[in-house]
């Protein structure tokens, strides 16, 4: 593919011009903006509101499974995971880390100017926002009960709430999803800077290139799936109602189908975060980079081929399932690779435990553990045993919330200087971080036990031999809210009052720190001409080569 | 001679070759996903044709084939005058060839809309529509509704994507057309309107068989 070279432009010579933050500040230049730096940080504070939306409902349930007889009526605590559930799916942590940081740096590493298509990136939030306010009203008019996995016939025949309404609101959201990866994908194969060949992307381009893809082909199912249940909810009648032929088992492989994926949706960027993170922190190139590009892509195209393992207890037949388990098992390997390399990064390198390092160790913690854990859950005769259970709640938050939400906030303090010309209070980083580990572990290692005991998913209610662990979640539940709310806070204060950021506080080698903090609109005062692979430190001394070549010492 | 007002490409790109080249990728992207998206409901489709083969052919004989037949001309015909379209901007410096086949273009997809509008009256005389006015007929047992939901929601969502599609065609004559940006220097944007043109016949060439063509012997 083609590469992209601004020879035919004339050269804009290095001036102090006005930065993205600066150089309009209308109410209107934001709401119209076409730069994707802006736009990133519009999709920050629409996913932000949806995280603490989506926080406030995990704080109900967490109060009313504190004491066994529960707080909360049994219908609203219902209501309550569900849309616990859709918000924090589809409302975050889907669109989190591609949306604002993929906005933000992908063309910054790859030196181009914008997105391929700046106005679909507007219109992709707008669609956004628009189907949060489709949810928002779901959720306001009295939410939906059947669980975020919306099974049928419960959603199409018993359920009494909005499902109606929080289906639209999926099916909307899915429509930003593909806009945000066709763009991406689009933008990476046409507007490399010269010189930025595939196997000098950074590991974060190619984290975003991959999960782009599973978006773009995973989604469109989800999308009909939902479309056909909305139909079916408004009309009474439809392609999974089995008073009429119609098989409830098709909506769950539909909605596995994509709704597997999505979880690699998920936790791609996040891998791609750390694998900048943690070269940056401990001063050594990454291990196994090609290993590292190849890991990210089998894993998008292996997620296509597993999703029945949600399956196992659902009536699917059991050479199905032994298929299926056999499967799951496959993508371990390249997961494995991952945490494998990252582990010998730090291998004799020199390492700072600085707040991203911490998010970034922290991930590659709970990410193995939620890893592991799936395996179990990926064997036949486990699953069968703990199926429905708190065990596998402990399982998919270990790798939803745990790894990728401590990568979200990695690369919200390793980006900060970059998107606000201001540096963050380290102490109270570090503090926030460390504060967000023990406070996972807290919350969710219970529900390990929890569900090894047998303790249903989805129960407002259990016997009261089992509050102990109850308890131990719940108080560290409270500690994670702190943890989460922290950086509110000080970062909040650093953009008035913390000391100026330089164009490369942390001496790191990719494009993104080669233009000033906060950059200029079209990021860059000269189109940069790449001449190595990224991640060029060296632990032996302070020295690092950027990507265009120059070298510099910390 | 009309003058190109668009020598300069997006701030984004280097020329105005890289940007047209980008957009067909773009355009192609997008029908990665609306392939997948049809797919869905195709495949929906003939898991339960599959299942209940009888059923279904018996509820299928009750579609209009003169209307899907006459609808498949129409809309392949369409295809053509479009690829002609685009051969004329990328041919003439004067628009008027290319103007001429975009409006073939235009009323064939109006054309086909209308057929379609007179078979949906036909099928709402046949009582084959569920909930509002259904009607079971014999041979069809309780899996015949599952085919006319089918047919409601697959010919319903094709039928959108050709009015986007004649939005499209109408958009590219009342601006960038008449704004003369559109000629042999640069037509990128008209062939990212047929490349979707041509899809959209696509879907109509797997729909037409699936619902009036399949069974009915
Ligand atoms: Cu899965």
């Amino acid at each position: 593919m083609s590469t992209t070279t601004f020879d035919d432009t004339p050269r804009i010579e290095p001036t102090a011009r006005p930065s993205y933050l600066t150089e309009e500040n209308t109410v209107a230049s934001w709401l119209f903006t076409r730069d994707h730096k802006r736009i990133a940080l519009l999709f920050f504070a629409s996913i932000t509101f949806f995280f603490f939306v989506g926080g406030g409902a995990a704080a109900l349930i967490r109060m009313n499974l504190a004491t066994p007889e529960g707080l909360l009526q049994p219908s609203l605590y219902n209501r309550m995971f569900t849309m616990h559930g859709i918000i924090m799916v589809w409302f975050f942590l889907i669109p989190s880390i591609p949306t604002t940081f993929g906005n933000f740096f992908v063309p910054l590493m790859i030196g181009a100017r914008d997105l391929a298509f700046p106005r679909v990136n507007l219109l992709s939030w707008y669609v956004f926002n628009l189907s949060g306010l489709v949810v928002l009203y779901a959720l306001i008019m009295g939410a939906a009960d059947t669980g975020w996995t919306f099974y049928t016939p419960l959603s199409t025949v018993y359920a009494n709430g909005y499902v109606f309404a929080a289906a639209m609101a999926v099916f909307i959201n899915g429509f930003s999803s593909i806009m945000t990866a066709l763009n991406f994908i689009v933008t990476i194969h046409r507007l490399r800077a010269p010189g930025m060949t595939w196997m000098r992307l950074p590991l974060f381009v190619w984290a975003i290139y991959a999960v782009s893809v599973v978006m773009l082909t995973a989604t469109p199912v989800l999308a009909m799936d939902t479309f056909l249940l909305a139909v079916e909810r408004f009309i009474g009648i439809g392609l999974f109602d089995p008073r009429h032929g119609g098989d409830p088992l098709l909506w769950q492989h539909m909605f596995w189908f994509y709704s597997h994926p999505a979880v690699y949706i998920m936790i791609l960027p996040a891998m791609g975060v750390v694998s900048e993170i943690i070269p940056c922190y401990a001063r050594r190139p990454i291990f196994g980079y090609a290993g590292m590009t190849i890991a990210l892509m089998a894993i998008a195209i292996l997620s296509f081929f597993v999703w029945a393992h949600h399956m196992f207890v659902a009536g699917i037949s059991i050479y199905a399932g032994v298929a299926f388990s056999l499967l799951t098992f496959f993508v371990a390997v390249p997961s494995a690779i991952k945490v494998f390399n990252w582990t010998v990064s730090l291998h004799k390198g020199r390492i700072t435990f600085d707040a991203p390092m911490l998010y970034a160790l922290g991930f590659v913690l709970l990410f193995t553990l939620g890893g592991v854990t799936g395996l179990m859950l990926a064997t036949l005769a486990v699953d069968v045993s703990v199926h429905g259970t708190y065990f596998v709640i402990a399982h998919f938050h270990y790798i939803m919330v745990g790894a990728t939400v401590s990568a979200f906030f990695g690369a919200l303090h390793y980006w900060w200087p970059k998107m606000t010309g201001r540096l963050y209070p380290e102490m109270w980083a570090r503090f926030a971080a460390i504060l967000t580990y023990v406070g996972f572990n807290l919350t969710f290692f219970p529900q390990f036990v929890l569900g090894y005991l047998g303790m249903p998913r989805r129960s407002y209610t259990y016997p009261a031999e089992w509050q102990i662990w109850n308890v131990l979640s719940s108080a560290g539940a409270s500690i994670l809210a702190v943890a989460y709310l922290l950086p509110l806070l000080y970062l909040g204060w650093s953009i008035f009052r913390e000391r100026k950021a330089d164009a490369n506080p942390w001496a790191a080698t990719g494009l993104e720190w080669t233009t000033p903090s906060p950059p200029p609109t079209h990021n860059f005062e000269r189109t940069p001409r790449v001449s190595r692979g990224p991640y060029n430190y060296d632990p032996e001394n302070d020295r690092f080569i950027t990507q265009e070549g120059t070298p510099h010492a910390r | 001679m009309p003058v190109d007002v668009r020598r300069v490409p997006e701030v984004q790109y280097a020329t105005l070759e890289q940007q047209g080249d980008t957009a067909q990728l773009g355009i192609w992207a997008f029908l990665v996903n609306e392939t997948i998206f049809f797919g869905a409901l195709i495949f929906t489709y003939y898991l339960y044709r599959m299942t209940y083969p009888r059923e279904f052919a018996a509820a299928a004989k009750d579609a209009v084939l003169w209307c899907g037949s006459l609808n498949f001309f129409i809309l392949l015909t369409s295809s053509l005058t479009i690829v002609l379209a685009i051969n004329a901007a990328a041919q003439d410096e004067r628009p008027n060839r290319m103007v001429r086949w975009l409006l073939v273009t235009l009323i064939l997809g109006v054309a086909f809309l209308g057929v379609k509008g007179y078979e949906y009256y036909l099928d709402f005389q046949d009582k084959v529509v569920p909930i509002v006015d259904f009607e079971v007929k014999p041979g069809e047992g309780s899996a015949g509704e599952l085919f006319w939901i089918f047919y409601w929601v697959a010919t319903g969502l094709h039928a959108i994507h050709l009015t986007v599609g004649i939005g499209l065609v109408l958009y590219m004559l009342l601006w960038p057309i008449r704004r003369g940006e559109i000629g042999p220097a640069y037509y990128a944007p008209l062939e990212v309107v047929g490349i979707y043109w041509s899809f959209v016949d696509t879907v109509w060439i797997f729909l037409f068989p699936a619902i009036y063509l399949v069974g009915r012997s």
